[in-house]
């Protein structure tokens, strides 16, 4: 594979996927000091929200220890060089809380959809758009259609103004081959101009194989964390791929060390739990689940007596998308019944 | 029966087909017209049905409102055209129960507020939304026990059963849920989510309930208003199920819920639109009760 001289856009998920992970209780004096170490990294782009999007809090997914404004009015005016982008999912956010990010000063919006429901974000790109952000078609759990289906969704999203769109692997299900088919498919069809990306999920191990996959085949934004701080199995770790792309010789502009020392000094101390593949993240990747249904089947588990990775897999079976948290409890209380 | 009051059915699409087969069936309404604003499929069905049709729009029918006796119109179309259709049937007496989002009117989740409405003669009620039909009973059910401090649903829809007009406003769903989880619901905040799968083949619809109480529970009491509220809605909608619950996490009561539909236009895993169109038909029965039992009195007419 030869990725050099290409040039790649590193975007840092720690701060906003990695609240998943720390149950949406980061605090602000970590999240600036997190913020400012990848600035100074040369981390291009930073992301703050909470893990399911601005507007995120609830009981449904968890009350986070601030508000979205509070993190970005923390965050945002220490930057030196990074931008703040923000994740938002319509049917949880709305208008409101997109005009709220701009004013805080986030530059980025990413508007997040499942895979196969695109037409539900022309709204809240065309106002990504107006407020002049940089606009992100996000497309969920993409391994659940093929590359034709995605396709046209992605199309979709370009046309109501997405200026970059991309592949999502929720569920770090998916395999470079995979990975190939549907950025290829992306690139060949979408205009010169709009922007490709893809946000791995390391489930299966795969983040960093799948990230050089994309690469390869014509994305140029890739989502990563830093120690990997994410749900399931944690994102694309920054810094093992940002080593392997400076083996491989292709341009991100970050420094290696500053940023192996940002993993190691402040985001792994902050960790809960070790973020690895175990059999419960495995089995997100393994079946096909949303990644950050990970905890909340932990806890469900434990609290009802059922094992956590049969609600996973049953979760799979059922094809649940993102945000169906609430089904992990009633699926919990379901097999606990039938078990007595 | 001769009490049953007549209706008109505005937009001959999904709903408003499904909502003329269940008020052909009714024992206290009875829809005479079907309007649309061009020959469509829908416009056939109804004429098939042998319900009169008018394919120019509302103004088209104006004139047969007062000779046909027509004391209660459905509004199945759009936000956007509600104003204009609501305005026109006010004047000449016709009560408005609006499917739309528009909202002018009060919201109306029959087994919560259906009397209070009939008691003030609101010349139009509005349903809120698939989402606030199915939950908002729930809600209520607890805040009837003791205070609600934060009312919080998730409706999952399965992605056949939500039409364009609904995908290009999805806040519209949000923002006008979490008013009336609020509002009619009685929690001091409320908080709407609706998350769309599309699975196949299509998941019914399923709806969770959190509320976040101020003092410790009542178990007893809180469980005894929910099941009593579920038969509530059982009546005008048979699929409306407890799943799970009520759960009791400290201060937080949830329930799980599954609504499938009748089937009657539209197909049973569609308890979203079933919902509506059931709580519609559902609202304008009551009137038609309460004017049956003369405890209201319908606009007068010359």
């Amino acid at each position: 594979m030869d990725l050099h001289g290409k040039k790649v856009t590193l975007h840092d998920m720690s701060l906003r996927d990695g609240m998943h992970a720390k149950r949406h209780q980061i605090s602000i004096e970590e999240m600036v000091a997190v913020a400012c170490g990848l600035d100074q990294a040369g981390m291009p782009l930073i992301e703050v929200t909470h893990g399911d999007g601005l507007g995120g809090a609830s009981v449904n997914y968890g009350f986070p220890a601030h508000s979205d404004e509070e993190y970005l009015a923390a965050v945002v005016p220490k930057m030196k060089q990074a931008r703040i982008s923000v994740l938002h999912v319509p049917g949880i956010g709305t208008l409101d809380h997109i005009r709220m990010a701009a004013d805080m000063g986030a530059s980025t919006i990413r508007i997040a959809t499942h895979c196969t429901e695109a037409d539900i974000s022309e709204q809240h790109i065309g106002m990504g758009r107006d407020l002049g952000m940089d606009t992100v078609g996000f497309l969920m759990m993409a391994h659940m259609i093929d590359e034709k289906a995605f396709l046209q969704q992605a199309l979709l999203m370009e046309s109501y103004g997405a200026n970059c769109i991309y592949c999502t692997d929720s569920a770090g299900y998916m395999l470079p081959d995979e990975v190939t088919a549907k950025i290829s498919t992306l690139r060949r069809a979408l205009k010169d101009e709009t922007e490709i990306g893809f946000h791995g999920h390391h489930n299966l191990a795969m983040g960093v194989a799948n990230s050089l996959a994309a690469i390869e085949a014509g994305a140029n934004r890739i989502d990563g964390s830093v120690a990997g701080l994410g749900a399931g199995a944690g994102n694309t770790p920054l810094e093992v791929l940002c080593a392997v792309l400076h083996r491989m010789g292709a341009e991100d502009g970050i420094d290696l060390y500053k940023i192996m020392d940002v993993a190691e000094d402040l985001v792994v101390p902050m960790m809960d739990q070790p973020i690895r593949v175990d059999r419960d993240s495995l089995t997100l990747g393994y079946a096909g689940v949303y990644s950050s249904f990970l905890l909340f089947a932990k806890r469900a588990g434990e609290k009802y007596g059922v094992p956590a990775r049969d609600l996973l897999v049953e979760l799979g079976r059922r094809g649940t998308v993102g945000g169906q948290e609430d089904m992990i409890e009633d699926l919990a209380l379901t097999m606990s019944a039938s078990k007595s | 029966m001769a009490d049953k009051l007549k209706a008109l059915v505005i937009g001959p699409g999904n709903i408003g087909t499904d909502l003329l087969m269940k008020a052909r069936r009714s024992e206290w309404i009875e829809p005479i017209w079907v309007v649309g604003v061009e020959q469509s499929e829908g416009i056939q069905r109804a004429q098939d049905m042998g319900v009169k049709t008018c394919i120019t729009g509302i103004d088209g029918v104006l004139q047969h409102i007062v000779e046909d006796d027509i004391r209660i119109a459905f509004d199945a179309t759009s936000a956007y055209a509600h104003a204009d259709h609501a305005q026109k049937l006010n004047d000449l007496g016709v009560i408005m129960v609006d499917l739309t989002p528009a909202a002018i009117g009060p919201f109306c989740v029959p087994p919560v507020n259906l009397a209070e409405h009939s008691a003030l003669l609101a010349m139009n009620v509005n349903m809120v939304t698939c989402g606030g039909q199915a939950t908002i009973p729930m809600v209520h059910a607890v805040s009837r026990v003791q205070s609600v401090a934060y009312g919080e649903i998730v409706a999952t829809v399965g992605s056949k059963s939500v039409g364009p007009g609904t995908r290009k406003n999805i806040d519209e769903f949000t923002r006008t849920t979490s008013a009336a989880v609020a509002e009619i619901g009685g929690a001091r905040e409320g908080k709407a989510i609706i998350i769309i799968n599309p699975a196949e083949p299509p998941l019914i619809m399923r709806d969770t309930v959190h509320c976040l109480v101020d003092d410790e529970p009542d178990q007893d009491a809180i469980i005894a208003s929910v099941h009593a509220m579920v038969e509530e809605v059982q009546k005008y909608v048979p699929g409306y199920r407890l799943v799970n619950g009520p759960v009791f996490d400290g201060k937080r009561v949830s329930t799980f819920l599954e609504v499938e539909g009748l089937g009657d236009f539209l197909p049973k895993y569609a308890g979203n639109l079933d919902i509506m169109t059931a709580a519609g038909l559902r609202t304008a029965e009551m009137l038609a009760e309460e004017v049956a039992n003369s405890r209201f009195a319908l606009p007068a007419r010359a």
